[in-house]
């Protein structure tokens, strides 16, 4: 498997996880060595920014695996980065105990306010970290492979699908705001205290969990990589491409999908995970289609089919985002609509295809 | 990584018992590859096969022919598993019930198929292209950790000589000419393995030199494999053929040696009295 790697690695390949890498040992230098009057000191604030750039990008990298390599456009991909990041959420809110508004050790603020008297049962076990991050990609998983089995199986493609994820992701969002459902309601999880014992909001928990995500991030990068150069990934394009020609070549093409998309909702959902004790919050508002069709875009104008594209996108719409939107806020939807189509106009091939087209 | 052998002969066990389903009222008529009986599909009423019933033997080369709407595609769809057959009996190599198979199962069972339209993976490499086709385990676990030994690139090299793509083998197919195309498409078939190729129109867009390396090629491959080849350039089907079929409205209208269906008056009829 060494050697596969050691052939199929691209320098492109070797830059992105060099960077990666890069990031994940300055940060901490920069965030906590350099004096803060230094003008090369980072802030907390910009250290948490940029994690939460890297968990959209990780995002990103699961879309891209799934619409740029294998064509099928998820428009209910944020499903999965929420219920990946409620499964977090669920965890830090077993380790608030007693320290919350009411002060009950057994259970949550919201649970007391709705005068509920003891835990849910989908709540059991998530006070244990190992259980919590199992529910991370299990979770998410699971839905997939559902979804996956139904859809895939009965040969729903192109927009038909990607209507039902829209659907998908839309159900669960009214379904979270619900209070019955047991999750916060529409004010989610948050308010959280700790996490493994360390502070939510000292700077180191805040590098660590930055450093966390760029490690993740390059994991999820090489073992992409590697699932995209080995002879599944090749089928998998060859199912984009001509789905009928794979399927009279011996393939079983709904098996294939229905992997792929598990694996990239799990991915979704370590995203999520690792995106919520940074942000401090996670409610229902991230199952709106609306973000999930924003990250299909980050995909898109980055360069689908590459991964690295995917990664490209997701940092630098949501650097756009975050300058845009301290400038003039109700501008920024507009912004991102019109990138889009010019996007889609006059970059086919996305921000990497420039560089592609440029080199050939 | 190594692979689970639990996971791998399941999935083995999975194709070949799908491979070896034994139909007890099959007819058993020996010799023949491909057995259609009494075969009707029909579309919003409109009959595309009516009660077709239809016999190749093993090594043949047959041509089928016939006016625009006879049912040539929608046999081949039948057989692949594409469509299912509102009645009828499909049979290969004597005992396997096509109607009760999927599409890969019938691939993996040794019915290969090249399309009227040449269809191959645009963004990969002609080498690739080849791999995939290859007759390998198709599972997904199978393919996640598969690596190409020197035996099975020598048998796609070897491909790539016979349909005289060597010299471009790491080109992208989507700049590959059209008759480049069909041939790759035929090469993918090779690589199949099959025992039964079922080739749609393989010569059209092709010019005069490769239209006749692909019926040397066709001749050469009958005898090990089984040959069905739709096609409608007339010229062609007289220099391959030995055995012809005529389709018409979803029926055999004739068959026979190319003199012989072409003197049928009910051929004439049907090709001139349109």
């Amino acid at each position: 498997m060494l050697k596969f790697l050691r052939d199929e690695t691209t320098p492109v390949d070797l830059l992105v996880v060099g960077g990666l890498v890069l990031l994940a040992l300055v940060v901490p230098v920069l965030n906590m060595l350099v004096a803060e009057s230094s003008a090369l000191h980072m802030s907390t604030f910009g250290v948490t920014l940029l994690g939460k750039y890297m968990c959209y990008a990780l995002l990103a990298l699961s879309v891209d695996l799934i619409w740029g390599y294998c064509g099928i456009l998820s428009l209910g991909h944020g499903a999965f980065f929420a219920l990946g990041g409620y499964a977090m959420g669920m965890h830090l809110m077993r380790q608030i105990g007693d320290r919350g508004v009411y002060g009950n050790p057994l259970l949550p603020d919201f649970m007391v306010f709705l005068n509920w008297q003891e835990l849910p049962w989908f709540w059991w076990g998530f006070s244990n970290f190992g259980f919590a991050m199992s529910m991370v990609v299990i979770v998410p998983g699971l839905l997939a492979l559902v979804f996956g089995w139904f859809a895939f199986r009965s040969r729903v493609n192109g927009v038909y699908l990607s209507i039902i994820t829209q659907a998908m992701t839309y159900a669960l969002l009214l379904a979270f705001f619900r209070n019955e459902m047991g999750f916060g309601g529409n004010n989610g999880l948050t308010d959280f205290k700790e996490i493994l014992g360390f502070s939510l909001q000292a700077d180191g928990t805040r590098v660590a969990l930055l450093v966390a995500t760029l490690i993740s991030l390059s994991i999820a990068y090489v073992i992409c990589r590697l699932i995209t150069a080995s002879r599944f990934g090749r089928v998998v394009v060859s199912i984009r491409d001509a789905e009928d020609r794979t399927r009279f070549l011996g393939y079983r093409v709904e098996y294939y999908k229905l992997w792929i998309f598990v694996f990239s909702a799990m991915i979704a959902g370590i995203a999520g995970a690792l995106y919520v004790p940074q942000v401090g919050i996670i409610n229902p508002g991230q199952f709106a289609p609306l973000f999930s069709i924003e990250l299909v875009i980050w995909v898109a104008i980055g360069g689908r089919g590459t991964l690295y594209g995917a990664i490209a996108g997701a940092i630098l719409i949501n650097f756009a985002k975050t300058q845009l939107t301290g400038i003039f806020p109700e501008a920024w939807i507009f912004v991102l609509g019109s990138i889009f189509v010019l996007g889609t106009l006059y970059l086919p091939r996305g921000i990497v295809g420039l560089g592609r087209r440029s080199t050939q | 990584m190594s692979t689970p052998p639990a996971s791998k002969s399941g999935l083995k066990a999975k194709y070949s018992a799908a491979a070896t389903q034994v139909e007890v009222g099959a007819d058993l008529l020996h010799g023949a590859i491909l057995y259609l009986d009494g075969i009707t599909v029909s579309f919003d009423g409109f009959r595309a096969l009516d009660d077709l019933s239809l016999t190749i033997d093993r090594g043949e080369l047959r041509c089928i022919i016939g006016p625009n709407g006879a049912g040539k595609s929608t046999m081949m769809d039948v057989v692949t598993g594409k469509t299912r057959p509102d009645s009828g009996q499909a049979f290969f190599d004597r005992q396997i019930d096509l109607l009760s198979m999927s599409e890969p199962d019938i691939a993996v069972a040794g019915i290969g198929r090249k399309f009227q339209k040449p269809t191959v993976f645009e963004q990969l490499s002609v080498f690739v292209n080849l791999e995939l086709a290859m007759r390998a385990d198709k599972g997904v676990w199978s393919t996640l950790v598969a690596r190409l030994n020197g035996e099975q690139r020598d048998r796609i090299d070897a491909i790539l000589e016979t349909v005289s793509l060597l010299e471009i083998r790491d080109s992208r197919a989507g700049v590959l000419s059209h008759g480049q195309k069909q041939w790759l498409e035929i090469g993918m078939l090779l690589m199949q393995e099959p025992k039964l190729l079922l080739v749609d129109e393989p010569v059209a867009g092709m010019t005069h030199q490769e239209t006749d390396r692909t019926a040397e090629l066709l001749m050469s491959l009958a005898g090990e494999h089984s040959v069905v080849v739709v096609e409608h350039d007339m010229e062609f089907v007289r220099s391959i053929a030995r055995r012809v079929t005529v389709l018409h409205e979803g029926r055999v209208l004739a068959e026979g040696s190319m003199d012989s269906v072409q003197n049928d008056p009910r051929v004439i009829e049907v090709y001139l009295g349109e």
